[in-house]
């Protein structure tokens, strides 16, 4: 890469959160490594002989963007685990902590990019433009996801870990397939039997530190490389995998795994918004351009639960968790904005002005968030006709019907 | 009328499809150069090339999440396992994912993949090549599972489960892979609906269903109880999923009696579920319960003895002569 590298040991320059870091580093038993940073938590901008070029254009607008998306996405959050608390929802993943990771990678795609999350990757969801609310009907209990994944190219969520990542290497796959159709077709670089004007497209998968021991990344990274697939790999390193640390998935810097497969590997401050934009817009360039898959590990750190149903009290020190709030992807760009002058107070006003507009919106959108008809699932199992899930339907009306009636049916007191 | 054998008929469907369906490719350990393991893929790679006839890694999740993916991004994959005790390192794709795919995006999506794979015994093979996992999958919503048993049906059914928007098993009996036959490549005619059973012999005296390997097995022992004076019904199932009900119960209020055999362990079977709908649609005309035959609950046996272990001709006898005894 020939890019100036800072350790990740080295976030804050002082002496004291050096000694911090180096402990929590061997606590966690994960080698420090050349990490890729931009906007120091102290809110100044760094150079990097590669990456800096993309910082660079990144004006005032896009900056002030990226922050308003990722308090947009903590303060939905907040509400999302209010929601929890409630009884609204059954379960909440709390994303705080990553809003750079996600933020800076989806900002870095580009609408014709496809994108496969896991299920914490709320603030890509955001930057893909789905609806929120329909991020919790999920966790609600009313869908297995709302959003209609061709309107955004925004997967669903995928729940059994790392079985995601195959797919996107197929979606890939496709892609490449569809070029090379369009250039047998003379139409060069679209997609499919698209229009000389579409552009290329690349896919990006996100996964975590935990799910990266999963044998679907394995065989991904194998399938990716043997094809040398448009694929980004974007693994959000937040450090727990619920209750281990990361020590126990992986010995080695995990963007290092990438050099065993004949890729690109970088490791990028997953808390510098500036840098992970950078370093993937780097990455997904270098994928549509046909130069094959990479894997971005962003160092970020999950500051609240792993669930709602999770207790970190059990397994980590408060003291970690401290550090790492130090480090916090909105201080460091709100410091950076302001000592630009490219933010004031009435920007920050608006800010959260909106944020609490959008936790209003997801309130009631959640609240008038109704069970679906469960025929709905009889009439989605397939997509053709099948017998035995119309005998059933046809069973089940047939049941319903006995309790019509109301309260003076006989099948009122059932 | 051509004469083929299953696997050549398979390879002709897929030559078929690959031909047909611009958007169909086909995916496997082994399926370029060599043509698979069996041989059902020879030639296509230098008729199609490299990109719709894709060597992949030996990697079975890959496979199929990878075909998934390329699903997702409108295209037609014919995924290869190589061998039945293969396929669950992607059971999980398979189960989890393939399935549960468009049931999950309420209908948004789409994965309409193929998964072919060679099944069955008797063919005196090594641990995990000769198994017949098919009631596993037939117990997961969001998947059909078909399996031909003769050259004609495998042609056709194998370019069905393509065009199909559902995601599909595709047995192949690996034992008959050299069963020759007549293959009418012009029309599908009773073939035209793959999920329908077909009566490949007419009796009244008691209805035999099977499926794959153990058509040609059913046969003969009807041809043996005949030389007794029993006339057996032959069933040749075809769809495992879904399971064409109205044929069987159609037969079993003419004849009365049911006998229905798989390779597969009798116990959590196929069968089983056949004895159970069977028993409701036709309580009345049944004159005996329903007997199953199938393997032992065991892990498939060596080969030195998997003759013990298979349904043959005497043990579909043994099991007609009991439904007779009521």
């Amino acid at each position: 890469m020939g890019a100036t590298h800072l350790p990740s040991t080295e976030f804050d320059g002082t002496e004291l959160d050096d000694q911090l870091e180096a402990q929590a580093e061997a606590a966690l038993g994960v080698p420090s490594t050349e990490m890729v940073q931009l906007l120091g938590p102290d809110g100044t901008l760094g150079t990097d002989s590669v990456f800096s070029e993309y910082a660079e254009r990144l004006d005032a607008e896009k900056l002030r963007g990226f922050y308003a998306d990722m308090a947009a996405i903590r303060r939905f959050d907040q509400e999302a685990t209010a929601l929890q608390r409630q009884g609204q929802l059954a379960l909440w993943v709390p994303l705080t902590g990553q809003e750079a990771a996600q933020i800076g990678s989806g900002r870095a795609s580009q609408p014709q990019d496809y994108i496969f999350p896991t299920y914490r990757e709320h603030g890509v969801a955001l930057t893909r433009n789905v609806d929120l609310a329909e991020l919790l009907k999920q966790f609600r209990g009313v869908s297995n996801g709302g959003w209609n994944p061709k309107d955004t190219n925004f997967h669903l969520y995928t729940l059994v870990l790392a079985a995601q990542t195959p797919h996107a290497v197929g979606y890939a796959m496709g892609i490449q397939r569809d070029q090379r159709l369009a250039a047998a077709q003379g139409v060069e670089g679209a997609q499919g039997v698209g229009g000389p004007a579409e552009p290329k497209a690349a896919v990006m998968v996100y996964f975590g530190d935990g799910a990266s021991s999963e044998g679907d990344v394995h065989e991904s990274m194998v399938f990716a490389s043997s094809y040398n697939a448009p694929v980004v790999f974007f693994c959000q390193n937040n450090h727990w995998a619920i209750s281990v640390p990361t020590a126990v998935q992986t010995r080695i810097p995990l963007s290092n795994r990438a050099k065993g497969y004949g890729f690109p590997g970088i490791r990028v401050d997953g808390n510098d918004v500036v840098a992970v934009h950078a370093v993937t817009e780097w990455a997904l360039e270098h994928a549509r351009q046909g130069n094959g898959p990479v894997l971005i590990e962003a160092f970020t750190y999950r500051v609240g639960a792993h669930t709602t149903a999770d207790d970190p009290t059990k397994y980590r020190e408060s003291s970690e968790e401290a550090l790492w709030r130090e480090k916090d992807p909105l201080d460091r760009l709100e410091k950076y904005l302001r000592a630009e002058g490219m933010a004031d107070d009435a920007f920050f006003a608006q800010v959260d002005a909106d944020g609490a507009e959008l936790a209003a919106y997801i309130r009631k959108s959640t609240y008038e968030s109704d069970a679906p008809d469960i025929r709905t699932a009889f009439a989605n199992t397939y997509v053709e006709a099948h017998p035995l899930v119309a005998e059933e339907l046809a069973w089940f009306e047939e049941y319903s019907a006995g309790f019509a009636g109301g309260d003076e049916g006989e099948g009122a007191d059932r | 009328m051509t004469t083929m054998t299953i696997a050549k008929a398979i390879n002709e469907g897929l030559r078929a499809t690959l031909s047909n369906t611009p958007k169909s490719l086909l995916m496997g350990e082994d399926i370029g150069p060599l043509g698979g393991v069996y041989r059902v893929t020879d030639g296509l790679i230098g008729e199609f090339g490299a990109d719709r006839v894709v060597d992949t890694p030996l990697a079975e999740s890959g496979i199929i999440g990878t075909a998934i993916g390329l699903a997702l991004r409108g295209y037609l994959p014919v995924a290869e396992i190589q061998f039945d005790g293969f396929v669950f390192p992607g059971f999980n794709q398979i189960t989890t994912q393939l399935a549960k795919m468009h049931s999950r995006s309420n209908g948004n999506l789409t994965v309409p993949v193929v998964i072919r794979i060679p099944y069955g015994g008797g063919i005196g093979s090594i641990e995990h090549h000769s198994e017949s996992p098919e009631a596993l999958f037939a117990h997961t919503p969001g998947l059909r599972i078909i399996t031909p048993s003769n050259p004609h049906d495998a042609y056709w059914m194998i370019q069905q489960a393509v065009n199909c928007q559902d995601p599909v098993i595709f047995f192949e009996p690996k034992r008959r892979y050299w069963l020759k036959g007549e293959v009418d490549t012009e029309s599908a005619g009773p073939a035209e609906d793959p999920f329908k059973a077909h009566v490949v012999r007419e009796g009244t005296d008691a209805t035999v269903v099977v499926y794959g390997p153990l058509v040609p097995v059913a046969l003969a022992a009807a041809n043996a109880a005949a030389e007794d004076g029993r006339s057996i019904e032959v069933i040749d199932l075809r769809s495992i999923s879904p399971i064409d009900f109205d044929a069987i119960e159609t037969s079993v209020k003419k004849t009365g009696r049911l006998v229905v055999a798989h390779e597969a362990p009798t116990f959590g079977g196929i069968g089983g579920e056949i004895a159970a709908r069977i028993s409701e649609r036709a309580f009345h005309s049944l004159e005996a319960p329903v007997i199953r035959v199938g393997g032992f609950h065991m892990p498939y046996p060596v080969a030195k003895v998997e003759e013990d272990y298979l349904p043959d001709i005497d043990r579909i006898l043994e099991a007609l002569d009991r439904a007779f005894a009521y």
